[in-house]
């Protein structure tokens, strides 16, 4: 019973393709699993956008979206109606054939990250053998689509916000791959299936994940910072800083190619935080030895969520950094952290077993970052914000 | 410590997201249509004209009891010009008793109306005030919000009602006008009785 639970999607799709001749199931079963994909995540995202707003709402002490539907749950039905009516704006000299590409592309390459992804033992679309490669190629063409837009718009603010997105994206694109690579490192395999095998142990009931590991939790953070500023979220979301450029590269866009912009940078997060569970928290493994029972897909969507609320909870909290603060943060605190992380996971892999290791790695780490962060805030670079006013 | 700040951020905002759903004084939001709050004292939104109900035995004549002469000096000093007078030919008794102008036609245009109360500062008849009404919304954005003098009129008992310290002291005001109006008619005519009777004296 527990079995057949954990393995629902998969018999389904058995059982729906077993009704169609040989020839055509594996063509079927594909498109099935992309057809659940493609249905799954945007109702997610339809819910996400909700619970952001009532999460935001409550950090805010306030009481959030409560009209539509109970306790505003039919929010985005709603919000998905009012952009399907409204006009699709194009500017007269806009180049209209990439402006209408843009949010379209964006939306396809960021669906393309999801095929790598395991979603549940058994549950991954294109088992590949090098899928982490193949998800960072589909991620980072996401770039191009941005400055599609912005370049389309011929609107000075779309323009800035697109070259602001493109510096970003590329300047994180390092730390982010520098913060995985360890990974791959210790699993020594690209694919992401073996990378969550290699987590599925456990220790006196505790997984064997690799956030656990003093070069795994470094990994994890340093990704997570990557990933933030990847995905174009506050406090990094300076793409879009409504106070100095409208909206950065989604400035022209109006009506649904808005709400596919709106989709993708959701998808974005989504796909980037189910890769982060999948490489540091054990993708679809239990969080105890006595919980293996529950379906593993309850697991990775579980983790996935969290991620997302510590999204929105950082939105809640942080202001937005600026362009200088952005970009030293990446190139002079965490790219050094990132390569520093590298050593210290081969130097944990050659160590062997036993508790040196432990107190070794973490020692190095945490005294690397003490030292950095101390040294950064003593000439200025980083610490606590100053203020200049007009006189 | 790097990222201490960071921390003591997110330990605010979870104490907050925690503690909106534990303790009710947090959430200071009121739900507009269902729940609402008293308008305060000071609360100001558009003029509207004041009259006295009581000078005409009682009835709500608001035509009878309008305080405005249609001096015009509002709708000279209105900064965006949303005030519109036309100026009766007659004249009407006003509260006092005295034959005055009466505006034959007043309109406000909302629409254009920023609220500034110079119209209440500069009305030396205490004709024109501040009124609280703000759920004005219509559906025809021209005629709509182009309120005329009926629409304009309210008792001074409503204005005892939304304003009630500031009525007051306008109340006293004018029975000090009136007053002082009376003594100065009495004077007035016993200074011509007795200069008649001086006339008379002198006459004999």
């Amino acid at each position: 019973m527990i079995e057949t639970l954990d393995q629902i999607f998969v018999l389904l799709r058995h059982w729906l393709v077993s009704y169609l001749p040989a020839a055509w199931q594996p063509l079927v079963g594909v498109l099935l699993s992309v057809a659940a994909i493609v249905c799954l995540f945007p109702a997610l995202f339809a819910l996400t956008t909700v619970f952001e707003r009532k999460g935001l709402a409550r950090i805010q002490n306030r009481l959030g979206p409560n009209r539509v539907g109970p306790f505003g749950l039919l929010q985005p039905i709603a919000d998905g109606i009012k952009s399907l009516t409204k006009e699709d704006i194009v500017p007269l000299s806009a180049d209209a054939a990439v402006h209408f590409l843009a949010p379209v592309l964006l939306v396809v390459a960021v669906f393309m990250g999801f095929a790598v992804l395991p979603m549940g033992r058994n549950m991954v679309l294109v088992d590949m053998d090098a899928g982490l490669l193949f998800y960072f190629a589909m991620s980072a063409s996401t770039e191009l689509s941005v400055f599609m837009a912005g370049w389309s718009s011929r609107n000075k603010y779309s323009l800035l916000g697109a070259m602001r997105a493109v510096a970003q994206m590329i300047s994180y694109e390092v730390p982010l791959l520098l913060s995985s690579v360890v990974v791959v490192m210790m699993t020594g395999s690209l694919s992401l299936t073996k990378i969550v095998a290699a987590q599925s142990g456990f220790t006196w009931g505790l997984p064997h994940w690799f956030i656990f590991t003093p070069w795994g939790c470094a990994g994890f953070v340093m990704y997570a910072i990557a990933t933030t500023a990847e995905t174009n979220r506050s406090p990094f979301d300076l793409p879009e800083g409504e106070s100095e450029l409208v909206a950065g590269y989604h400035t022209e866009y109006s009506g649904f190619k808005f709400a596919l912009f709106f989709l993708g940078e959701y998808l974005a997060m989504f796909s980037i935080s189910g890769l982060g569970t999948t490489l540091f928290l054990g993708g679809w493994s239990a969080p105890f030895s006595f919980l293996t029972w529950v379906p593993s897909w309850i697991w990775f969507f579980s983790k996935l969520m969290l991620s997302i609320f510590v999204f929105i909870w950082m939105r809640g909290t942080l202001p937005r950094l600026r362009q200088d603060q952005l970009m030293n943060f990446a190139w002079k605190f965490v790219l050094p952290m990132c390569l520093l992380n590298m050593m210290v996971a081969a130097l944990w892999r050659f160590m062997g077993d036993g508790w040196l290791r432990w107190v070794i790695c973490s020692a190095i780490l945490i005294g690397a970052y003490a030292a950095m962060g101390w040294g950064e805030m003593r000439r200025g670079r980083i610490g606590p914000r100053s203020y200049r006013y007009a006189e | 410590m790097l990222g201490e700040g960071i921390l003591k951020g997110l330990a605010e905002t979870a104490k907050n997201f925690f503690g909106s759903y534990y303790s009710t004084e947090r959430l200071t939001t009121i739900e507009y249509p269902e729940q609402r709050i008293a308008p305060f004292e000071s609360a100001r939104v558009f003029p509207f004209l004041v009259y006295d109900s009581k000078n005409t035995g009682g009835s709500a004549d608001w035509e009878a009891g309008m305080r405005c002469v249609a001096c015009q000096i509002c709708e000279k000093e209105c900064p965006p010009k949303c005030i519109f007078i036309e100026k009766s030919t007659d004249k009407k008794p006003d509260a006092l008793g005295k034959p005055q102008f009466y505006p034959a036609k007043f309109d406000i245009d909302i629409s254009v109306c920023m609220s500034c109360q110079i119209c209440v500062e500069v009305c030396p008849f205490e004709a024109i005030k501040m009124d609280t009404e703000f759920e004005l919304s219509t559906t025809d954005r021209f005629g709509g919000l182009l309120l005329d003098r009926q629409q304009l009129a309210k008792s001074n008992e409503y204005y005892h009602q939304i304003h009630p310290a500031e009525a007051d002291a306008v109340d006293a005001k004018l029975e000090a006008e009136k007053v002082k109006a009376d003594a100065k008619a009495r004077s007035a005519a016993d200074a011509a009785a007795a200069k008649a009777a001086a006339i008379a004296g002198e006459g004999a």
